[in-house]
Protein backbone atom coordinates (compact mmCIF):
# COMPACT_ATOMS: atom_id res chain seq x y z
CA UNK A 1 0.00 0.00 0.00
CA UNK A 2 2.66 2.40 1.04
CA UNK A 3 5.24 1.53 -1.57
CA UNK A 4 4.45 4.43 -3.83
CA UNK A 5 2.19 2.54 -6.19
CA UNK A 6 -0.77 4.36 -7.70
CA UNK A 7 -3.90 4.09 -5.55
CA UNK A 8 -5.84 1.88 -7.96
CA UNK A 9 -2.90 -0.47 -8.35
CA UNK A 10 -2.46 -0.57 -4.57
CA UNK A 11 -6.13 -1.38 -4.16
CA UNK A 12 -5.92 -4.16 -6.71
CA UNK A 13 -2.80 -5.49 -5.00
CA UNK A 14 -4.50 -5.45 -1.58
CA UNK A 15 -7.49 -7.38 -2.91
CA UNK A 16 -5.15 -9.82 -4.51
CA UNK A 17 -3.22 -10.28 -1.25
CA UNK A 18 -6.44 -10.97 0.66
CA UNK A 19 -7.52 -13.54 -1.90
CA UNK A 20 -4.08 -15.17 -1.70
CA UNK A 21 -4.27 -15.27 2.11
CA UNK A 22 -7.58 -17.07 1.80
CA UNK A 23 -6.21 -19.58 -0.69
CA UNK A 24 -3.08 -20.29 1.33
CA UNK A 25 -4.64 -20.18 4.79
CA UNK A 26 -4.07 -23.90 5.36
CA UNK A 27 -0.34 -23.45 4.71
CA UNK A 28 0.06 -20.95 7.52
CA UNK A 29 1.93 -22.48 10.45
CA UNK A 30 1.38 -20.33 13.56
CA UNK A 31 4.31 -21.97 15.35
CA UNK A 32 6.79 -20.67 12.73
CA UNK A 33 5.76 -17.06 12.23
CA UNK A 34 3.20 -14.52 13.37
CA UNK A 35 0.18 -13.70 11.25
CA UNK A 36 1.62 -10.24 10.54
CA UNK A 37 4.88 -11.74 9.28
CA UNK A 38 3.03 -14.16 7.04
CA UNK A 39 0.84 -11.37 5.64
CA UNK A 40 3.97 -9.28 5.07
CA UNK A 41 5.70 -11.99 3.00
CA UNK A 42 2.61 -12.55 0.84
CA UNK A 43 2.07 -8.82 0.30
CA UNK A 44 5.75 -8.37 -0.57
CA UNK A 45 5.61 -11.13 -3.16
CA UNK A 46 2.44 -9.73 -4.76
CA UNK A 47 4.01 -6.28 -4.92
CA UNK A 48 7.06 -7.70 -6.66
CA UNK A 49 4.86 -9.62 -9.10
CA UNK A 50 2.74 -6.59 -9.95
CA UNK A 51 5.31 -3.80 -10.08
CA UNK A 52 8.46 -5.41 -11.25
CA UNK A 53 7.15 -8.28 -13.28
CA UNK A 54 10.30 -10.12 -12.35
CA UNK A 55 10.63 -13.44 -10.63
CA UNK A 56 11.50 -14.02 -7.03
CA UNK A 57 13.13 -17.36 -6.28
CA UNK A 58 12.02 -18.77 -2.93
CA UNK A 59 14.08 -21.12 -0.74
CA UNK A 60 13.36 -24.82 -0.84
CA UNK A 61 10.52 -25.57 1.52
CA UNK A 62 11.29 -27.76 4.46
CA UNK A 63 9.08 -30.66 5.23
CA UNK A 64 8.03 -29.74 8.73
CA UNK A 65 6.41 -33.16 8.99
CA UNK A 66 2.95 -34.30 9.90
CA UNK A 67 2.20 -32.02 12.80
CA UNK A 68 -1.36 -32.67 13.89
CA UNK A 69 -1.49 -29.66 16.18
CA UNK A 70 1.22 -27.04 16.50
CA UNK A 71 2.65 -26.73 19.98
CA UNK A 72 0.68 -24.03 21.79
CA UNK A 73 3.70 -22.65 23.64
CA UNK A 74 5.50 -22.18 20.29
CA UNK A 75 2.45 -20.59 18.73
CA UNK A 76 2.22 -18.15 21.63
CA UNK A 77 5.93 -17.35 21.37
CA UNK A 78 5.78 -16.71 17.62
CA UNK A 79 2.70 -14.48 17.92
CA UNK A 80 4.31 -12.49 20.74
CA UNK A 81 7.37 -11.70 18.65
CA UNK A 82 5.57 -9.24 16.41
CA UNK A 83 4.33 -7.30 19.42
CA UNK A 84 7.75 -7.25 21.05
CA UNK A 85 9.37 -6.15 17.79
CA UNK A 86 6.66 -3.51 17.36
CA UNK A 87 7.45 -2.09 20.78
CA UNK A 88 11.19 -2.11 20.08
CA UNK A 89 10.49 -0.38 16.76
CA UNK A 90 8.38 2.28 18.48
CA UNK A 91 11.20 3.33 20.82
CA UNK A 92 13.85 3.63 18.10
CA UNK A 93 14.98 7.14 17.14
CA UNK A 94 12.55 8.54 14.53
CA UNK A 95 15.14 8.63 11.79
CA UNK A 96 16.14 4.99 12.23
CA UNK A 97 12.53 3.79 12.47
CA UNK A 98 11.65 5.68 9.30
CA UNK A 99 14.57 4.02 7.50
CA UNK A 100 13.44 0.55 8.56
CA UNK A 101 9.86 1.24 7.52
CA UNK A 102 10.95 2.56 4.15
CA UNK A 103 13.21 -0.46 3.66
CA UNK A 104 10.41 -2.95 4.31
CA UNK A 105 7.92 -1.07 2.19
CA UNK A 106 10.36 -1.36 -0.69
CA UNK A 107 11.22 2.35 -0.83
CA UNK A 108 14.97 1.87 -0.53
CA UNK A 109 17.26 0.32 -3.10
CA UNK A 110 19.36 -2.53 -1.81
CA UNK A 111 22.49 -0.39 -1.48
CA UNK A 112 20.56 2.11 0.67
CA UNK A 113 19.31 -0.47 3.16
CA UNK A 114 20.96 0.05 6.53
CA UNK A 115 22.34 -3.06 8.17
CA UNK A 116 21.99 -2.07 11.81
CA UNK A 117 18.32 -2.29 12.67
CA UNK A 118 18.90 -1.79 16.39
CA UNK A 119 16.16 -4.38 16.94
CA UNK A 120 16.42 -7.52 19.13
CA UNK A 121 16.49 -10.04 16.27
CA UNK A 122 18.77 -12.54 18.04
CA UNK A 123 15.93 -14.13 20.02
CA UNK A 124 13.85 -14.74 16.91
CA UNK A 125 16.80 -16.21 15.08
CA UNK A 126 17.63 -18.59 17.92
CA UNK A 127 14.03 -19.73 18.28
CA UNK A 128 13.83 -20.64 14.60
CA UNK A 129 17.34 -22.10 14.61
CA UNK A 130 16.31 -24.46 17.45
CA UNK A 131 13.18 -25.53 15.57
CA UNK A 132 15.32 -26.24 12.47
CA UNK A 133 17.82 -28.29 14.51
CA UNK A 134 14.98 -30.35 15.94
CA UNK A 135 13.59 -30.88 12.47
CA UNK A 136 16.96 -32.05 11.12
CA UNK A 137 17.27 -34.52 13.99
CA UNK A 138 13.84 -35.95 13.25
CA UNK A 139 14.75 -36.34 9.60
CA UNK A 140 17.88 -38.41 10.28
CA UNK B 1 28.02 -29.73 5.33
CA UNK B 2 29.68 -27.07 7.47
CA UNK B 3 29.01 -23.65 6.05
CA UNK B 4 31.48 -20.95 7.11
CA UNK B 5 30.66 -18.11 4.75
CA UNK B 6 27.17 -16.71 4.96
CA UNK B 7 25.05 -14.05 3.29
CA UNK B 8 25.62 -10.61 4.80
CA UNK B 9 22.81 -9.06 6.86
CA UNK B 10 22.49 -6.22 4.35
CA UNK B 11 21.81 -8.63 1.48
CA UNK B 12 19.47 -10.86 3.54
CA UNK B 13 17.52 -7.82 4.64
CA UNK B 14 17.25 -6.57 1.06
CA UNK B 15 15.98 -10.03 0.06
CA UNK B 16 13.42 -9.98 2.91
CA UNK B 17 12.30 -6.54 1.75
CA UNK B 18 12.04 -7.73 -1.87
CA UNK B 19 14.64 -5.32 -3.21
CA UNK B 20 17.15 -7.55 -4.98
CA UNK B 21 17.52 -8.16 -8.69
CA UNK B 22 16.31 -11.55 -9.85
CA UNK B 23 19.80 -13.06 -10.17
CA UNK B 24 20.55 -12.19 -6.52
CA UNK B 25 17.15 -13.51 -5.41
CA UNK B 26 18.14 -16.79 -7.01
CA UNK B 27 21.51 -17.06 -5.28
CA UNK B 28 20.09 -16.02 -1.87
CA UNK B 29 17.22 -18.52 -2.15
CA UNK B 30 19.69 -21.25 -3.15
CA UNK B 31 22.05 -20.53 -0.24
CA UNK B 32 19.16 -20.33 2.25
CA UNK B 33 18.00 -23.73 1.00
CA UNK B 34 21.39 -25.12 2.10
CA UNK B 35 21.94 -23.05 5.25
CA UNK B 36 19.71 -23.18 8.34
CA UNK B 37 21.56 -20.27 9.91
CA UNK B 38 20.66 -17.89 7.10
CA UNK B 39 17.14 -19.35 6.94
CA UNK B 40 16.63 -18.39 10.60
CA UNK B 41 18.15 -14.94 10.11
CA UNK B 42 15.93 -14.37 7.07
CA UNK B 43 12.86 -15.30 9.14
CA UNK B 44 13.95 -12.73 11.72
CA UNK B 45 14.14 -10.01 9.05
CA UNK B 46 10.73 -11.04 7.69
CA UNK B 47 9.39 -10.66 11.23
CA UNK B 48 10.56 -7.04 11.11
CA UNK B 49 8.45 -6.63 7.98
CA UNK B 50 5.52 -8.09 9.93
CA UNK B 51 6.06 -5.67 12.81
CA UNK B 52 6.28 -2.74 10.38
CA UNK B 53 2.90 -3.43 8.73
CA UNK B 54 1.38 -4.30 12.11
CA UNK B 55 2.30 -0.85 13.42
CA UNK B 56 0.93 1.12 10.45
CA UNK B 57 -2.26 3.12 10.38
CA UNK B 58 -4.97 1.57 8.31
CA UNK B 59 -5.77 2.89 4.85
CA UNK B 60 -9.43 2.87 3.83
CA UNK B 61 -10.25 0.82 0.77
CA UNK B 62 -12.96 1.62 -1.76
CA UNK B 63 -16.59 0.71 -1.01
CA UNK B 64 -16.60 -2.17 -3.49
CA UNK B 65 -13.39 -3.73 -2.19
CA UNK B 66 -15.02 -6.49 -0.16
CA UNK B 67 -17.22 -7.54 -3.04
CA UNK B 68 -14.31 -7.48 -5.47
CA UNK B 69 -12.15 -9.53 -3.12
CA UNK B 70 -14.86 -12.11 -2.59
CA UNK B 71 -15.34 -12.54 -6.32
CA UNK B 72 -11.59 -13.02 -6.71
CA UNK B 73 -11.77 -15.74 -4.08
CA UNK B 74 -14.65 -17.38 -5.94
CA UNK B 75 -12.62 -17.44 -9.13
CA UNK B 76 -9.62 -19.14 -7.58
CA UNK B 77 -10.32 -22.28 -5.59
CA UNK B 78 -8.42 -22.92 -2.40
CA UNK B 79 -5.27 -24.88 -3.08
CA UNK B 80 -5.55 -28.15 -1.23
CA UNK B 81 -2.10 -29.58 -1.68
CA UNK B 82 1.20 -27.82 -1.51
CA UNK B 83 3.39 -28.60 -4.48
CA UNK B 84 6.86 -29.24 -3.14
CA UNK B 85 9.55 -28.28 -5.56
CA UNK B 86 12.30 -30.80 -5.97
CA UNK B 87 16.05 -30.49 -5.65
CA UNK B 88 18.01 -32.17 -8.44
CA UNK B 89 21.36 -33.60 -7.36
CA UNK B 90 23.59 -30.70 -6.34
CA UNK B 91 20.93 -28.15 -7.38
CA UNK B 92 18.61 -27.09 -4.52
CA UNK B 93 14.99 -26.59 -5.63
CA UNK B 94 15.10 -22.85 -6.52
CA UNK B 95 18.18 -23.40 -8.70
CA UNK B 96 16.77 -26.61 -10.21
CA UNK B 97 13.74 -24.53 -11.30
CA UNK B 98 16.02 -22.18 -13.23
CA UNK B 99 18.32 -24.78 -14.73
CA UNK B 100 15.40 -27.01 -15.65
CA UNK B 101 17.72 -29.99 -15.91
CA UNK B 102 20.14 -32.00 -13.83
CA UNK B 103 23.89 -31.47 -13.89
CA UNK B 104 24.43 -33.98 -16.72
CA UNK B 105 22.22 -32.05 -19.15
CA UNK B 106 23.35 -28.46 -18.49
CA UNK B 107 24.18 -26.68 -21.77
CA UNK B 108 27.71 -25.44 -21.07
CA UNK B 109 29.72 -22.92 -23.07
CA UNK B 110 33.51 -23.30 -22.96
CA UNK B 111 35.57 -20.37 -21.66
CA UNK B 112 38.87 -22.11 -22.41
CA UNK B 113 41.25 -24.14 -20.22
CA UNK B 114 38.40 -26.45 -19.24
CA UNK B 115 36.42 -23.67 -17.56
CA UNK B 116 32.78 -23.65 -18.63
CA UNK B 117 29.73 -21.53 -17.92
CA UNK B 118 25.99 -21.67 -18.44
CA UNK B 119 23.98 -18.43 -18.29
CA UNK B 120 20.63 -18.62 -16.52
CA UNK B 121 17.68 -16.50 -17.66
CA UNK B 122 16.99 -13.59 -15.27
CA UNK B 123 15.94 -9.95 -15.55
CA UNK B 124 18.58 -7.58 -16.90
CA UNK B 125 19.46 -5.82 -13.66
CA UNK B 126 21.97 -8.59 -12.90
CA UNK B 127 23.20 -11.83 -14.42
CA UNK B 128 23.34 -15.36 -13.04
CA UNK B 129 25.47 -18.20 -14.33
CA UNK B 130 26.71 -21.65 -13.43
CA UNK B 131 30.48 -22.00 -13.50
CA UNK B 132 32.38 -25.23 -13.96
CA UNK B 133 36.04 -25.08 -12.96
CA UNK B 134 38.11 -28.27 -13.30
CA UNK B 135 39.92 -29.33 -10.12
CA UNK B 136 43.18 -27.37 -9.84
CA UNK B 137 42.26 -24.87 -12.57
CA UNK B 138 42.21 -21.14 -12.02
CA UNK B 139 39.74 -18.47 -13.02
CA UNK B 140 41.23 -15.42 -14.74
CA UNK B 141 42.26 -12.56 -12.41
CA UNK B 142 39.35 -10.21 -12.09
CA UNK B 143 38.12 -7.24 -10.13
CA UNK B 144 34.57 -6.01 -9.76
CA UNK B 145 32.64 -2.95 -10.75
CA UNK B 146 29.55 -3.91 -8.80
CA UNK B 147 28.65 -6.75 -6.48
CA UNK B 148 29.46 -10.37 -7.26
CA UNK B 149 28.21 -13.31 -5.21
CA UNK B 150 29.58 -16.81 -5.73
CA UNK B 151 28.00 -19.87 -4.12
CA UNK B 152 29.84 -23.21 -4.15
CA UNK B 153 27.64 -26.17 -5.06
CA UNK B 154 30.33 -28.83 -5.43
CA UNK B 155 34.08 -28.99 -4.80
CA UNK B 156 35.85 -25.95 -3.36
CA UNK B 157 37.87 -22.92 -4.40
CA UNK B 158 40.33 -20.69 -2.63
CA UNK B 159 41.48 -17.16 -3.40
CA UNK B 160 43.74 -14.60 -1.71
CA UNK B 161 41.08 -14.12 0.94
CA UNK B 162 39.85 -17.52 2.05
CA UNK B 163 38.65 -21.02 1.19
CA UNK B 164 35.10 -21.71 0.06
CA UNK B 165 33.48 -25.15 0.18
CA UNK B 166 29.97 -26.45 -0.60
CA UNK B 167 27.29 -24.05 0.66
CA UNK B 168 29.79 -21.22 1.25
CA UNK B 169 29.06 -17.91 -0.42
CA UNK B 170 31.64 -15.27 -1.27
CA UNK B 171 30.45 -11.69 -1.60
CA UNK B 172 32.92 -9.56 -3.55
CA UNK B 173 32.40 -5.83 -3.64
CA UNK B 174 33.69 -3.11 -5.87
CA UNK B 175 37.45 -2.84 -5.94
CA UNK B 176 38.21 -6.36 -4.75
CA UNK B 177 40.67 -8.25 -6.94
CA UNK B 178 40.90 -12.00 -6.67
CA UNK B 179 42.04 -15.11 -8.49
CA UNK B 180 39.91 -18.06 -7.47
CA UNK B 181 41.60 -21.46 -7.88
CA UNK B 182 39.61 -24.70 -7.70
CA UNK B 183 40.95 -27.21 -5.18
CA UNK B 184 42.40 -30.50 -6.27
CA UNK B 185 40.03 -33.43 -6.00
CA UNK B 186 36.52 -32.74 -7.20
CA UNK B 187 35.77 -30.30 -10.05
CA UNK B 188 34.27 -27.12 -8.67
CA UNK B 189 30.75 -26.04 -9.63
CA UNK B 190 29.45 -22.63 -8.54
CA UNK B 191 26.47 -20.38 -9.00
CA UNK B 192 27.57 -16.78 -9.53
CA UNK B 193 25.50 -13.59 -9.72
CA UNK B 194 26.79 -10.14 -10.57
CA UNK B 195 25.27 -6.74 -11.30
CA UNK B 196 28.12 -5.46 -13.44
CA UNK B 197 30.55 -7.04 -15.90
CA UNK B 198 33.69 -8.45 -14.27
CA UNK B 199 36.87 -6.48 -14.86
CA UNK B 200 39.64 -8.75 -16.06
CA UNK B 201 43.25 -7.69 -15.74
CA UNK B 202 44.63 -9.42 -18.84
CA UNK B 203 44.09 -8.36 -22.46
CA UNK B 204 42.99 -11.77 -23.74
CA UNK B 205 40.22 -12.26 -21.18
CA UNK B 206 39.08 -8.70 -21.96
CA UNK B 207 38.81 -9.59 -25.63
CA UNK B 208 36.68 -12.65 -25.00
CA UNK B 209 34.61 -10.93 -22.36
CA UNK B 210 32.16 -9.26 -24.72
CA UNK B 211 31.76 -12.46 -26.61
CA UNK B 212 30.91 -14.62 -23.62
CA UNK B 213 29.11 -11.99 -21.52
CA UNK B 214 31.24 -12.59 -18.43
Amino acid sequence: MKSGAAASLAEECAQDVMATLWQKAHQFDPARASVATWVYTIARNRRIDMLRKSLRAEPEELDWGPEAEPDQAEVYEAQQETQRLGKALAVLPDKQRALIERAFYGDLSHSEIAVETGLPLGTIKSRIRLALDRLRQEMT
Amino acid sequence: MTIRHHISDAVLMAYAAGELAEAFNLIVATHVSMCDDCRAQLAAFEAVGGAVIDGQDEVAMSGSALEATLSRIDLTPQATTRVRRQARGIFPAPLADYVGADLASVGWTSLGAGVRQAMLPTDRRATARLLYIPAGARMPDHGHRGMEMTLVLQGAFADQNDRFGPGDIEIADEGMEHTPVAEMGQDCICLAATDAPLRFSGIVPRLVQGWFRI
